[in-house]
């Protein structure tokens, strides 16, 4: 009898999941990002993936599908820089897990043992399009800790995370710095530290490395190697290129300071903020680094005081990746909203699609996960935004977001 | 000697004038014209000469005098300049600490007329502006109210009265960011019980102003914080009052009727909660959008359509900065987001301009385009609410005071190398509750 009832939920359960993730969106126009807009246009979700798409004319929707429509669609947004899910919008102590202040080096904090999935801030930006989050430790530290990625719902991390570690996150420049006699002081003391830690790492890493080539060696090296450090092993995942560092630099010389880091240990580097990287865009294309540039309406003070609402227009102008971010916001608004940062830099330089592109698919790119998300093709996951006009127009709504095929926010917002 | 020096003197003036006055009528045409009062022109003429505007309609009916420079807008959008009810640039930081209510203190005397914050405001198409103390005090000071004229001064930017007073209203704030260590309040209880007794003493020194006459003899000695605070309660000093949440909201406006001070709710996070009650006490509302909701406790109901509850409820509503809270560059996204909410567009413009010189008892001069009113405006390259539309100048008074063609104006408009000085934030309340940096 239990066992029935437990099948029959079962059952129920089953087909609950499966009706959600049967799923066509129809628009007026679709920007794919994979190829040129469709107009009046289909995109099927079977299974939470994207299972066909094209002209409305020529895709049929199969029967019992059910059918969004709206006037433009977009892939699901990505913000490639965020600390939502771990600074919460009380912004009180209890809520606030983006920055741990014991140590100015602490490259083991791990993004997902900080992340509430039941944020009211991760709604929030979820109503505006966003269905993947670059998320995790802030800017703030010299080595703050690690960045994740994941879908912008879930009822446990486990259920949202796409990549758990996705970054460690490293600050230049006065973003870092601590006062009254501690350390880091001056930027010289930032990479001394950095320096001195990374040569650690370096040496932990070789002395790892034995037992791991030689599995059948390994008791013969086991008295060799160095106790678990959990910092040093995740900087160590840096020197084997596994996990990039994502340096946050904005004043030109601290910038210039992040390349001669990567030249010296050879990691691979995404730049975050990079407020005057307009400076040294031929050495950032050289050194191949993409760029998460600050948001538009960062607060143009501080390390920012030389910003521009052009810089994303410039740096693609130049060559590089660039993707745009929400960033950190310790007062007030808590967090910002990419799908607004990025209509900034396309009245800036950048038009439309080139500033779709900062938040799908060049971010996609640059966070590795282009796979996956970024752009609307067979095989993708089924995660879209809409919209009843322009994105970008400030008096533009976004009337729902699909994540996976299931529908996460409906309401015109 | 003397007199070829003076005479030197009056040579040098007579040269610097026309710089400064504007000498000949300007007739502006070919550009939509949004008045805000009254229907928008399209292709209208405004006519502008000495400072006001002279004439304003439909071309062909303004006759545009034979000696008037001629601007051609034609593909463009004219608007009246932008009022921000409530700004804190210039540098003048979160004020001083020292204690809860501070009528005395006057915000002008700390601002810097040369901060980079003002150029950014004219590039915004901004031209009058309410400049505040920080809201960490119960009361923090005389705001001051300055046209965007461009002075080396900051007497040259204040608005003045008839007689020559410098205007501008009070500052106050209750909920959370004025609750802080003594001699602070504590709670809401006393942060309302310290300001009830400050209003007290002051009915008191203005009865004892009143009964003294013109007798020296009988007159109280000066006493700048009750005089401060007796220009509120006679009404010469509008209070703006930092508010979010809706018991908040609801305790300015019982200290307002008990004490018969005029005031204009500011921020008013939870205002649509209680928006009716705000519409019967007939008093208006200055609103501030941000991007998200939170980031401190009173402003987690933060809401986009909150000024179209307030409109639709008969609240007269403006929009406001709160720069660098928000960038004033960008106050035209402000109407925007208000319209995305479910405002109006006519209101949504109109809480950019006449909504907010009406809440400082200057819509005699400024907020809208009218025939005498001063000649604020701002040229637009497209519809005032999209993103994608640019301000290409701002005037002030009939002189041009932003120009994007202007490679100096453009920087400060967009930013880039050079466009930013070491300054300091405005710091009040900013990590105060557990942020960090």
């Amino acid at each position: 009898m239990m066992r029935r009832a437990l099948s029959a939920l079962l059952l129920v359960f089953l087909a609950a999941t499966s009706a959600s993730a049967q799923l066509a969106v129809r628009g007026k126009k679709i920007y794919t990002m994979a190829g040129p807009v469709v107009e009046d246009g289909v995109v099927i979700i079977r299974e939470g993936k994207v299972a066909a798409i094209g002209r409305a004319a020529d895709v049929a929707i199969p029967a019992g599908f059910k059918v969004l429509e709206a006037a433009v669609v977009t892939p699901g947004l990505i913000d490639a820089r965020s600390v939502v899910g771990l600074a919460g919008y009380f912004n009180h102590k209890h809520d606030q897990d983006q920055l741990e202040r014991s140590s100015p080096m602490q490259p083991e904090l791990r993004a997902v043992d900080s992340y509430n999935t039941r944020e009211a801030l991760i709604e929030w930006v979820r109503g505006y399009g966003v269905t993947t989050l670059h998320t995790g430790h802030a800017p703030g530290e010299l080595i703050s800790g690690q960045t994740m990625i994941v879908k912008t719902t879930g009822n446990t991390v486990e259920d949202a995370v796409m990549v758990p570690t996705a970054g460690i996150s490293l600050t230049l420049g006065p973003g870092s710095l601590r006062g009254g006699g501690q350390s880091p002081g001056t930027r010289g003391k930032q990479m001394s530290m950095l320096r001195a830690r990374l040569l650690e790492a370096k040496s932990y890493l070789e002395s790892l490395e034995p037992r791991e080539q030689k599995p059948e060696k390994a008791g013969e090296e086991e008295k060799n190697t160095p106790p678990v450090n959990l910092g040093l092993a995740a900087l160590a995942s840096v020197l084997r290129k596994e996990v990039p560092l994502l340096i946050t630099a904005h004043r030109a010389q601290d910038i210039a300071t992040a390349l001669r880091l990567k030249k010296e240990f050879d990691f691979r580097m995404i730049l975050d903020g990079g407020a005057e990287a307009y400076l040294l865009t031929e050495e950032l294309k050289k050194a191949g680094i993409p760029v998460i540039i600050h948001p538009s309406m960062a607060r143009f003070n501080g390390a920012l005081q030389n910003a521009s609402f052009e810089t994303a227009a410039r740096l693609k102008k130049a060559g590089l990746k660039v993707a745009m971010q929400s960033g950190y916001e310790s007062y007030v608004p808590k967090t910002r909203v990419v799908l607004f940062e990025a209509a900034v830099a396309a009245a800036n330089g950048l038009g439309f699609e080139g500033a779709l592109e900062l938040i799908t698919t060049s971010a996609a790119e640059i966070l590795g996960i282009s796979d996956r998300v970024g752009s609307l093709a067979v095989g993708k996951d089924g995660d879209l935004a809409l919209f009843d006009g322009d994105p970008f127009e400030y008096t533009t709504h976004c009337v729902g977001t699909i994540i996976e095929g299931r529908v996460v926010s409906e309401a015109s917002r | 000697m003397l007199k070829i020096a003076c005479t030197l003197l009056i040579l040098i003036l007579a040269q610097w004038t026309p710089v400064l006055a504007q000498e000949v009528p300007h007739a502006f045409t070919g550009a939509k014209i949004i008045p805000v009062e009254g229907e928008p022109i399209e292709a209208g003429t405004l006519l502008v000469e000495a400072g006001v505007i002279k004439a304003l309609g439909p071309a062909g009916k303004v006759a545009i005098p034979a000696t008037a420079k001629r601007f051609d807008l034609k593909g463009k959008v004219v608007i009246p300049g932008l009022i921000c009810t409530h700004s804190h640039i210039g540098g003048i930081g979160g004020g001083d600490g020292s204690g809860p209510v501070q009528p005395d203190v006057r915000i002008y005397d700390s601002l810097n007329v040369r901060d980079s914050g003002f150029r950014r405001a004219v590039a915004g198409g901004l031209t009058a502006l309410n400049i505040m103390p920080g809201s960490g005090h119960l009361l923090s000071g005389q705001t001051v109210y300055v046209k965007l004229r461009g002075s080396k001064t900051i007497e040259g930017l204040c608005l003045r009265d008839k007689e020559g007073r410098i205007l501008g209203g009070m500052k106050m704030a209750n909920g959370t960011n004025s609750q802080r260590a003594a001699p602070f309040p504590g709670t809401r209880s006393k942060s309302a019980a310290l300001m009830r007794a400050e209003f007290i003493r002051a009915g008191e020194y203005r009865d004892k102003l009143a009964a003294a006459l013109d007798d020296p003899e009988k007159k109280p000695p000066r006493d700048l914080r009750l005089e401060g605070l007796v220009e509120v309660l006679e009404g010469r000093r509008v209070v703006h009052h930092h508010t979010h949440r809706h018991d908040d909201i609801m305790t300015v406006l019982r200290l307002s009727r008990e004490f018969g001070f005029r005031v204009v709710l500011h921020h008013v996070s939870e205002g649509w909660m209680v928006a009716e009650e705000i519409a019967r006490a007939k008093v208006p509302c200055s609103i501030i959008l941000v991007d998200s909701p939170g980031g401190k406790l009173e402003a987690v109901n933060l809401v986009f359509k909150t000024g179209g509850i307030l409109e639709k409820a008969g609240v007269l509503t403006a929009f406001h900065t709160d720069d660098w809270i928000t960038d004033s560059r960008l106050f035209l996204r402000m109407a925007g987001l208000g319209v995305r909410g479910g405002m109006s567009r006519e209101a949504g413009l109109e809480a950019l301009t006449l909504a907010g010189a009406k809440m400082l008892d200057l819509d005699k001069r400024i907020g809208s385009l009218k025939v005498g009113k001063d000649a604020d405006f701002v040229i637009l390259n497209g519809d005032p609410l999209s993103v994608y539309t640019k301000v290409l100048e701002t005037w002030v008074e009939g002189r041009k005071v932003f120009d994007r063609g202007d490679p100096d104006d453009l920087l400060h408009a967009v930013g880039g190398y050079g466009a930013g000085v070491d300054q300091e934030p405005y710091h009040c309340c900013f990590g105060e509750e557990g942020g960090g940096r």
